[in-house]
């Protein structure tokens, strides 16, 4: 092994300044100070001790032997450890509280890899060859022989190709690549339906941005439960988190009415709140008076801002707070915003009682549920 | 003698020789103790009778209690106190029922310290007979939610397999009606205006029913018409269940979700990387030695 230390460059000094030099005649003043070149190289350790280096080397390979060990724990730690609780007598294994067989898996690969990655290091900052390098400034302008060729490269591509010399050809080939746009348009119509194409024959009940699943009549029902609602359940405070009862029904064939998407859309379009507070409480809007019963109010709960379903209620200040950004609706004034994004009221669903006692919707909301959308002026408000 | 039952040897002395002995006085204590206990027990009014004191004689009793430590923000009739610029120091407890109290001075919230937006757990000041009492007095005042029966809420009767679907519809019910404040493990959140609703990792189940009825604070009621018994058992099932299960993706950092998990991987996860990227890059152990002087 040489002990040359001769990986540094040529600096690129004498020739530079003899080409300044003689360039305008002028003379560049002589440096003040004379370059002191690069600082002696200082070795390390492992490099002029053989004891230091065959600890590094040592050091290594048990770092990698730790690795294997790891992963060979991983894969007994797989086997090892019951994950299967619940049913079946069986328990599952923990370990301070935490699974044990994650904790064991998570822990052994990691430190299989982290062992890897540090044995690495460490073999590069000790034991690899140690030269340093220097690299030189150069100016980001191409010479000005490059520019020229390139310049030469492309003027000769125009003219052999002839592109200026044959119109037709240009044109066409133009108006070729134009015409790709149409695909690319045509397959937005897999988009889907507009609004209005879904309004006129609606696949579903409730289909479209402008119509819910609720409808004169229907029952409104406790959610996850599925039980319809009599007024005297309630008492003043309560809050209730509800769903249109078809979303619950059973058909005469034993299945359920609403199935996939249209479940999952009648869900979420459907889903209201309700609270009983004191009715002289209750500051109806205009044209609403007889939209709640005995101070039972019903609102959307899907929030007019970026559609969060809302039930964080204030009892008190019977305030409604959307978790997401904090949207908060007066429940008490029509459910209109105090404080927030949110550019709407939530709307009301009108309530009644039906024959049979329970809490009936008098019809569907009187305006889209949800976030403002496209067609839609946020700022027009159909409540207040 | 120097016993100092020697007296008693003394004066039932000269009866037998038996009784001379030093242990004959102790014994005479004794069996008078006893007898006295025996003829006290026989009779004296019975303990049972006093437990099943009556409603009214329990209200008495509470509203003493009620005069000391609550009237001050709650009347002495219970009706509320407002200053007058309109602050409510203590809400009217007519029928705020015996729940209410039994939640309130049972988790220490009350009597408060101070007003302010929520009041705290803390030690609780009452015994279980003095609220008990309090509760008598309050539930006196209006008709409203009566302390809940150990039946209501206990999950001792329940197979395991009805415990698991009691765990499953709890799960559902508490996550459509109590997470929007409670979060979704349970570990509470924060209100508007200071408030805050509360971590229920350590609710006792009847605190959690009595919750449920009365509606502490700005918590919406759950009246027995809004959720059933059943309903209100099953999610206290379920909230019992979080506590009882393994955390398997490792220490759950309170529970709360994107903020703490958040705080943990920008320090510790990235910070590590830093520790690891500075480790890297940093100039490794120099030698003044040459390699000369190594080889001589």
């Amino acid at each position: 092994m040489s002990d040359d230390h001769n990986h540094l460059p040529e600096l690129p000094g004498d020739d530079a300044l003899d080409a300044h030099t003689g360039h305008g005649g002028e003379l560049v003043p002589e440096e003040p100070i004379a370059n002191p070149g690069l600082p002696e190289h200082e070795w390390r350790p492992t490099d002029v001790d053989p004891n230091a280096e065959k600890r590094a080397e040592r050091q290594v390979a048990g770092l990698f032997a730790l690795s294997a060990v790891c992963a060979v724990l991983f894969v007994v730690s797989y086997f090892a450890f019951q994950i299967n609780g619940g049913g079946g007598g069986q328990t599952v294994d923990t370990v301070f509280g935490l699974g044990a067989s994650n904790v064991a898996l998570g822990a052994s690969l990691g430190f299989a890899l982290l062992f890897i990655g540090i044995g690495l290091i460490q073999w590069a900052r000790k034991l690899m060859s140690d030269h340093e390098i220097v690299e030189m400034r150069h100016p980001a302008r191409s010479s000005d022989e490059d520019r020229a060729e390139t310049l030469r490269v492309l003027d000769l591509g125009v003219e052999e190709s002839g592109i200026t010399r044959r119109p037709l050809i240009r044109n066409s080939l133009l108006g070729a690549v134009g015409i790709l746009l149409a695909p690319a348009v045509v397959m937005l119509k897999d988009l889907g339906k507009t609004n209005a194409q879904i309004e006129a024959n609606p696949p579903y009940p409730g289909a479209g941005l402008e119509h819910t699943v609720w409808d004169t009549g229907m029952r409104v029902v406790r959610d996850v439960v599925g039980t319809p609602i009599r007024p005297g359940d309630l008492e003043i405070g309560d809050l209730l988190n509800a769903e249109p009862e078809i979303v619950f029904e059973v058909g005469d064939d034993g299945k359920p009415v609403l199935e996939g998407v249209s479940l999952q859309v009648a869900k979420s379009k459907g889903a209201v709140v309700l609270v009983r507070m004191d009715p002289d409480d209750n500051k109806p809007g205009p044209g609403r008076e007889n939209w709640a019963v005995d101070g039972i109010l019903c609102y959307s709960k899907i929030c007019t801002h970026v559609g969060c379903p809302i039930s964080l209620n204030e009892r008190k200040t019977h305030h409604l707070l959307c978790p997401c950004h904090q949207s908060t609706f007066d429940l008490a004034d029509a459910a209109k915003v105090v404080f927030g994004p949110a550019a709407r009221p939530l709307p009301q669903l009108p309530l009644m009682v039906n024959d049979e006692g329970y809490l009936v919707a008098q019809s569907d909301f009187k305006e889209p549920v949800g976030p403002s959308y496209w067609e839609r002026d946020s700022q027009q408000s159909t409540s207040k | 003698m120097t016993s100092p039952l020697g007296f008693l040897n003394r004066s039932a002395g000269r009866l037998s020789r038996h009784r001379r002995r030093p242990i004959a006085g102790l014994l005479l204590l004794m069996l008078g103790l006893v007898l006295t206990g025996t003829l006290y027990a026989a009779f004296a009014p019975s303990s049972t009778a006093d437990s099943a004191k009556s409603d009214d004689e329990l209200a008495a009793q509470g509203r003493k209690l009620f005069l000391v430590g609550c009237a001050f923000c709650h009347g002495q009739n219970g009706e509320g106190v407002s200053t007058q610029d309109g602050n409510q120091l203590g809400p009217s407890l007519v029928g705020v029922g015996s729940a209410a109290v039994d939640f309130q001075v049972g988790t220490g919230r009350m009597p408060a310290v101070q007003p302010g937006a929520q009041n705290p757990t803390k030690p609780v000041t009452y015994t279980d007979d003095e609220i008990a009492a309090l509760a008598a007095y309050v539930a006196s005042l209006g008709p409203g939610p009566a302390v809940p029966d150990p039946s209501d809420y206990s999950l001792a009767g329940l197979s395991e397999k009805e415990r698991e679907e009691a765990v499953a519809r709890g799960g559902q019910i508490f996550l459509t009606n109590c997470t929007a404040c409670h979060n979704f493990a349970g570990k509470g959140g924060a209100m508007p205006r200071g408030g805050y609703a509360p971590n229920l990792s350590d609710t006792s189940a009847k605190h959690i029913y009595e919750a449920l009825l009365t509606g502490p604070g700005q918590m919406d009621t759950f009246s027995n018409g809004n959720l059933s018994p059943e309903e209100k058992r099953d999610v206290i099932a379920y909230l019992y269940s979080l506590r009882e299960q393994p955390q398997y993706g490792g220490f759950d950092l309170g529970g709360m979700g994107p903020v703490s998990e958040g705080l943990f991987a920008w320090i510790v996860g990235i910070g590590s990387l830093v520790g690891f990227a500075t480790w890297i890059a940093a100039h490794t152990a120099r030698s003044s030695r040459k390699k000369e002087e190594a080889a001589a």
